[in-house]
């Protein structure tokens, strides 16, 4: 499915024009963006919270719910959302405790919902009679044909998924970061948790749409542990976790217009190049602070306070 | 009657006044019949064995365990409704080494963490709330002698360093009592006695009530102006002379218990029943 039809000019001013010119492009970009956005704000919560598991499972229980969806002859999207939203919420009842125990008991249940997840989406893509097609569109991406009531629809779940996380953000945090101390000062640490898991299957369920159900982590996870390598402070990670993804987003969609491989691929691979420099930075920045001799360190303050 | 008179009446000179107080959790009964007076600016120690219930005490004045029984008083008024002035600091295990998060940034959500919605970005600069806010939060990093590592992530300082900074959290808010849950715990000696002194010294100077949970009395002893011994589902408290005393253990746990001072001085309390599993059921009157 190569979409440069007149190749790639190699003239950078021609290309973008080129780009926008189509108006799946330009549909592409704006829901790339969006997706990017509340990816990087939710992500960097959830990597805080160590719910990268449970973030992976409501993106792939979207793969299930997005395939039932269209052999129902539903859009797509109500079906990611509605199947990660009420992932959400069964992860949820299942109690979260500091102890090691139930807390593998809580993985061991995730794990099992996921399996049960992949195995139901490829029971109604064999339904509908689904093509390989839209199979890989669903499990690794695909930015072709978002129409103008997609862009709107992801636009109006990503207000109101930020929305609530401005409103939540400051307890939790506290909730996340010093959990016993947040319940001593009547922070309501069960209710949070609940809500915050609704907000990640809210997300989950945008960004599958873009990089497929199985590369969520690309920039979910991704990003946001890039970023908490390259800073310490809370705010300003926070929002080099943002930029990072729109950066990524925006290159890989890019790249992708102008190859043949699934965006899902270069989301992935700008993530994960992303993370392995600011972990190598760190890990050199580090090594430099234990040679204080050495004069002013170049480049960016990888450690704060340092 | 008008509220400040009742609140006289049931112990205005006290910080924390516990009478003929209960606890049952799950149908257990976790201690009953205690009574308990810490007078305000006192620094008091909890001790007791595993599981008898120190940390029970320590929830039961922040209001997050109901009493069964009896009446508690904290700084005049009922459990929770007075948790601006209680700086609390729960028992715990250390941060997670992985967790990239400044100590400043936790020392910092003492003070502002169950407020809702988000910060102005460099409201610093605009409003003088936020400024005494960041001053505070300086101060009492400075206080505690966390300066030179309060601006490194939280999981790579050392458990005594994190001690400090949590202790710092507590007191952000200026607390006239402070409840601590074992902060000497998993720290090796030397830093036991210099949190120790840290905390005497708050008290001491910032005329704060602290009770504190302890395993070990040693490290604290000195400072001490009062214990609450919690064992076999009572308490006793007085002078720490008073209570650490072979008379009086003995008589709290029903058997012969033997309190020995070595040469340094430190105290040893020998013939403690180091398995408490068993005294519940005494007091319950019944078994599970």
């Amino acid at each position: 499915m190569t979409l440069a039809a007149d190749g790639l000019a190699w003239n950078p001013v021609d290309d973008v024009h080129q780009m926008f010119a189509l108006h799946f492009m330009v549909n592409a970009y704006r829901a790339g963006t969006i997706v990017a956005v509340i990816a990087g704000a939710i992500g960097w919560f959830m990597v805080l919270r160590r719910q990268s598991f449970a973030g992976h499972t409501l993106a792939v229980v979207s793969f299930p719910g997005a395939a039932c969806a269209i052999w129902l002859g539903l859009s797509a999207t109500i079906g990611y959302f509605a199947a990660s939203i009420a992932a959400a919420l069964v992860i949820a009842v299942v109690p979260r405790s500091s102890s090691e125990r139930a807390r593998s008991e809580e993985s061991a249940v995730i794990g099992t919902v996921q399996a049960f997840a992949l195995a139901c989406g490829a029971l109604f893509v064999s339904l509908y009679g689904g093509f390989l097609d839209s199979l890989t569109g669903l499990l690794f991406g695909t930015f072709l044909g978002i129409s103008n009531g997609q862009v709107v629809a992801l636009g109006a779940v990503a207000v109101v998924v930020l929305a609530v996380l401005a409103v939540l953000a400051r307890p939790l945090f506290f909730a996340t970061v010093d959990p016993y101390v947040a319940v001593a000062r009547r922070v309501p640490v069960r209710a949070l948790s609940i809500v915050f898991l609704v907000l990640l299957g809210c997300t989950a369920a945008e960004v599958s749409q873009i990089t497929g159900a199985l590369l969520v982590f690309a920039l979910l996870v991704m990003p946001a542990a890039a970023a908490q390598q390259i800073t310490a402070r809370p705010a300003a990670s926070f929002v080099v976790t943002i930029v990072v993804a729109v950066a990524i987003t925006w290159l890989s969609l890019g790249v992708a217009f102008f190859s043949v491989y699934p965006v899902g691929f270069y989301v992935s691979t700008f993530g994960f190049a992303v993370y392995v420099a600011a972990a190598a930075g760190r890990a050199s920045a580090n090594r430099l602070r234990r040679r204080p001799a050495r004069g002013t360190r170049p480049g960016p303050r990888m450690v704060v306070g340092a | 009657m008008p509220e400040p008179a009742s609140a006289d009446a049931t112990g205005g000179g006290s910080a924390v006044l516990f009478k003929d107080a209960a606890v049952r959790l799950g149908g257990r009964s976790i201690w009953s019949h205690v009574d308990l007076d810490v007078g305000r600016g006192q620094f008091v120690a909890v001790l007791g064995p595993n599981g008898a219930g120190k940390s029970t005490l320590i929830k039961a004045i922040l209001g997050m365990v109901p009493l069964a029984e009896g009446s508690v008083t904290v700084l005049g008024g009922s459990p929770g409704s007075t948790g601006r002035d209680i700086g609390y600091l729960p028992q715990r295990r250390n941060f997670d080494p992985s967790l990239r998060i400044r100590g400043i940034d936790v020392v910092r959500l003492g003070s502002d963490g169950d407020r809702w919605g988000l910060p102005i970005p460099g409201g610093a600069r605009l409003f003088a709330d936020r400024r005494a806010q960041s001053r505070r939060v300086d101060e009492v990093i400075e206080l505690v002698g966390a300066s030179s590592y309060a601006h490194r992530p939280i999981g790579e300082v050392s458990g005594g360093e994190q001690q400090r900074l949590l202790i710092a959290q507590a007191l952000v808010r200026r607390p006239r009592l402070l409840l601590l849950d074992e902060p000497l715990d998993s720290l090796d000696l030397p830093n036991q006695a210099s949190v120790a002194g840290l905390i005497s010294t708050i008290s001491k100077e910032h005329g704060i009530t602290v009770l504190i949970v302890a395993h070990d009395v040693n490290p604290i002893v000195s400072s001490l102006d009062g214990v609450v011994y919690v064992a076999q589902g009572h308490a006793v408290s007085g002078a720490p002379e008073d209570v650490i005393n072979s008379a009086t253990l003995s008589t709290l746990y029903g058997t012969t218990i033997e309190v020995l001072r070595s040469s340094g001085g430190r105290l040893v309390v020998v013939g403690h029943p180091e398995a408490p599993a068993h005294h519940a059921d005494r007091h319950t009157g019944r078994t599970r």
